[in-house]
Parts: structure tokens; sequence; C-alpha cells
């Protein structure tokens, strides 16, 4: 049998399944591919955010760099793309690149519903599923927690319809922990989607652990900071470090600690920009760095 | 809002500064040459002003009301609200100030008073007129970014500071609010953007609230409130 991407991907995920790591699904050099545990699944662990970035209105050069960034997305292995009805003109953006690269088989879309009643939750959510131009989504999240049990109710009906196949909740920037922690313990959730990276760490507490802990898949928004982290850093040189978990760039040393944490599913990073696209993606394979180097890598970036 | 103290204003700007200036640019390409005929028209505005005749407020008003309605309808309606859903709630406010600008008018308030109020006045028309273009040149960005009169809400809402300065009666303050409320936002905007330019909207809607509190202090003798 020939050695396609899917099938390597395939492999190395069962290979996985046998560490200590219960998320990780590769511990040999090469690429990652963790499984969403409520059902067993597959999925690259570098997807794509959309927050800002694809917020370009109805200007076509900037619509088409957008399609052109998920092209090379799809082209380099990755499968999530993440929006939300709160990122203005993201959606129909997104569907104008889905329309112009031939809606790729590897789409994970993942979008949220963001109303302050649950009863307009559902004209959103067919909304949004017109503008990405999709039969049905993979993935509907609470955004920030508004409206939370309307909507979930809502979620969860049509994941027994079958015209959905995950549900979550999200949050960022730290915010309403107590109450996100809250929904994890009680309800039966797919998914859950908080910020989360090298300095921002308040995740690792509580929830973190508690996904793990109830099988809840994770996915990690704002790695970068929105852009302030990268920013911050590209002055500095790479620590030999670096070279040791194989990151050429600050964006991956980033993202390798992110993906390093068991509990972690995919992470989300944002960007504009083509070459940045097939970076993130590169970031998503072995080796990663373990524990002890995990305490390194945060004390060397806090005191920079 | 739930923890509404932990958001910073960067958790409330959706879209990049690129895209923001391209706005600009696709908006001067989509509607040109409209700029030179609202800068002429304002022009004409400033002179009429001067003859202090109820109907040259007419068309004083009739102009500053057209230009806001067209930056309301055609910036913010069409344009901004696709990459900032808050401006289409901004957008009739847009069509209230026009509505406004049209009784001002029509009421004769919209003539240039006394000389003080023609000295401040000036300052705001020029900088909304004529020197707010400039603008794009002096933070470093093409001429074709250029934010023109009559086609854009910041130049637009300078220039009517100016009018309602130098304009009579109560309508100033009645006039006031809207423009001073949406250069402060737009300060807001660029500042959080980082861009050096939120200063002038920002001066020109303090020097305009100080200039009418100023006026609130001084009020003109019974026979300067002759027309």
């Amino acid at each position: 049998m020939p050695l396609t991407r899917r099938s390597f991907v395939k492999s190395a995920a069962m290979l996985g399944a046998a560490t200590s790591l219960p998320n990780l699904a590769c511990a040999a050099p090469g690429p990652l591919a963790r499984t969403i545990p409520s059902s067993g699944e597959i999925i690259p662990p570098v997807g794509l955010g959309t927050w800002i970035t694809f917020n370009v209105g109805d200007d076509a050069v900037l619509r088409d760099a957008c399609a052109d960034v998920m092209d090379a997305f799809f082209k380099s292995g990755g499968a999530m793309i993440d929006s939300s009805p709160m990122y203005g003109s993201s959606q129909p953006v997104i569907g104008h690149g889905l329309r112009n690269i031939g809606r790729p088989d590897a789409l994970f879309s993942a979008d949220k519903v963001w109303t302050s009643t649950g009863s307009r939750g559902r004209v959103q959510i067919e909304r949004s599923r017109a503008y990405w131009g999709v039969d049905r989504f993979d993935l509907l999240q609470v955004h920030n927690l508004l409206a939370w049990e309307e909507h979930l109710e809502t979620l969860n009906a049509m994941k027994g319809d079958g015209r959905l196949r995950y549900i979550g909740i999200t949050t960022s920037e730290g915010r309403r922990h107590d109450l996100f922690e809250e929904i994890m313990r009680k309800e039966p959730l797919d998914f859950v989607q908080f910020s989360y990276n090298i300095v921002d760490r308040e995740a690792e507490e509580r929830l973190l652990p508690l996904a793990a802990e109830r099988g809840i898949a994770v996915i990690v928004n704002r790695p970068f900071r929105q852009g302030a982290l990268t920013r911050r850093l590209e002055a500095e040189t790479l620590p030999g470090w670096a070279a040791d978990i194989g990151a050429v760039t600050w964006a991956q040393v980033i993202l390798k600690f992110i993906l390093s944490h068991p509990a972690v599913t995919v992470v989300i990073p944002a960007t504009t920009r083509v070459e940045h696209v097939q970076e993130n993606l590169a970031a998503a394979s072995e080796p990663l760095p373990d524990r002890k180097l995990r305490e390194r890598m945060a004390t060397y970036v806090q005191d920079l | 809002m739930p923890e509404w103290w932990t958001y910073r204003p960067e958790d409330f700007l959706l879209f990049a500064p690129r895209v923001y200036w391209r706005m600009f640019e696709l908006h001067n390409e989509a509607y040109w040459p409209l700029q030179g005929l609202f800068l002429a028209g304002l022009m004409g505005a400033v002179v009429l002003g001067f003859r202090r005749s109820a109907l040259q407020s007419l068309w004083i008003g009739g102009l500053f009301a057209l230009a806001w309605a067209f930056a309301g309808w055609f910036f913010l309606w069409q344009r901004y609200a696709g990459i900032n859903w808050a401006a289409g709630y901004v957008a009739p406010l847009f069509g209230v100030q026009a509505t406004l600008l049209l009784g001002a008018g029509c009421a004769g308030a919209l003539t240039f008073v006394t000389k003080g109020r023609i000295f401040a006045a000036s300052g705001f028309l020029a900088l909304g007129g004529f020197f707010y273009p400039l603008l794009a040149l002096l933070y470093g960005r093409p001429i074709t970014l250029a934010e023109v009169f009559g086609l854009m809400p910041d130049p637009t809402a300078v220039a009517t500071l100016g009018l309602a300065i130098a304009g009579s009666g109560r309508w100033t303050g009645v006039l006031l609010p809207i423009p001073v409320l949406w250069l402060l936002a737009s300060a807001a905007t660029l500042h959080t953007m980082g861009d050096d330019q939120f200063r002038v909207p920002l001066v020109a809607a303090i020097a305009a609230v100080f200039l009418f509190f100023l006026r609130l202090l001084f009020r003109p003798r019974a026979q300067e409130r002759q027309p």
C-alpha cells in the first residue's frame, strides 16, 4: 500500500495510542495528529483562526489573499478552520475561499453561535452555514458562553438530528473560567476552546487537566496573543534549544510549546500570509519539548 | 458584559489596519471624481456663509446634509459595516445629523454670525475640507487613501464642527453632539490601531466642545445676535 499523508497520519495516530500521553498521536519524528476523544476521529493539530485576519469586507484583492492562505493551509495538511458571527466578514470570506479552492475534503468546519437569546441562535447558525457554503458544520461552539444554556440545548438537538457532529463552548483571555469549568463538568461537550500560550498559562491549572479527565478536545485560541507575542520576540535570537525541537522561528517555538501539552488537541493561529501558514503547519511535528524543556522555554520567554 | 474590566480596547477592534486603510482607497476609487465636487461645494458654502441670508443658510444646510447622508450610507452602511458591525448601528445617526442640518438650514441658522466665531469656524472648515485629505501624506500613506469631506466621516464631522460653532442660536448645541461623538470614536479606533493620526479627530472634538462652552460663557450682546 503506498504511503499517503492520510495513511501516515492514521498509522501515527495508532502508534500514539500506546504512548503515555493519551492525546498525543505521534512520538517519533514526523507530522503530528491528534484524536478527538469523544469520537476517536483523527485531526491535524494546527488549524486556522480567522479573528481579524479574515475580516476584509468586500475587498476583492484581500478576499483572494485569504483564499490563497486557505489553499496553502490545506496543501500543508491543515483541516480545522474556526470562525464566528462576531468576526465581521470572516464567514463570507471563508465561503469565498472555499468556493475558489474547491471545498477540500479535509475541511473541518468550526463555527460559533453568538446571540444573546437562544431563539435567534438557529437563524444565526443557518446564516453562518450559508456564508460558509457547507452542508453542515462539523463543530459549533457557544461563543464566550453567551446564552450558553439555551444555545447548548439547540446544539444538542442539532447533533441528535445529525445536523452537527460536535458541540463545544469557548472563552478567551482567561475570562469566566469558573463558569467554564462548571459547564465542562456537567455538560456533554466534545470541544472546549480557550486561550493558552507560553506566557498565559492559567489554563494549565484547571481547564486543561479537566478536559483530559472528561475526555473533551481542546482548541487553543490566541496562541500569539494576536501577534503581540511574536512581534515582541522577533528581535530576539532563537536560543539553542529551539533547534532541539526542530523550531526555526519563534512562532514555531510557541506552537510547539502549546502542542506539547498532552491535553491540547488543536491550536488555531490566525495569519494573513501564506508563508506563515506553512510555517505554522510545519510546527505540527515531532520532536516536541518534554516537561523539563517546557519549563525552561517558559522561563526563558518570560525573562526576555 | 461579564468581567467587563478585563476587556481592553484591542478586544473590540475587529479588523487589521491594512483593511481599514484599504477601505479609503477603494472608496475613493469607487466615487471618483465626487471628491472635487464635494470640495467645490464646501468652498461655495464658506463663501455663502458670509452673506448671512436665509437662502444661503438653506444651501449650506443642504450641502452638509448631503455630505452626512452620503458618508453615512455609502461609507458607513455599505462599506465600513462590512468589517465593523458596530458601524451599522452608527449609520442611522448620520441620517439624524443630516436631518438636523437641513432643519438648521431651513431655520436660517447656518450663517456666520460674528468675527470671533468666523475665526474659530474657519479653522474647522479648513481642516475638514482642505487639510484632512493631506493627512494621508503627513502620516506616510499615499494620497489615494485621502479622507475627503462628504465621502468619509471624519472630515465631514470636522467641517460640521466649524458650521455649528459659526452658526447662530441654539442650533450649535443641537449640531455638535453627533460629530463630536463620532470623532471621539474615530480617535479611539485609530489609537487602538496604533495610528498617530488619532490626535487629529481627538483635538478637533475637544476644541469644539471647549469653544462651545466658551461661547456659553461669553454670550454675544443683543445687537450681535441680529442677522
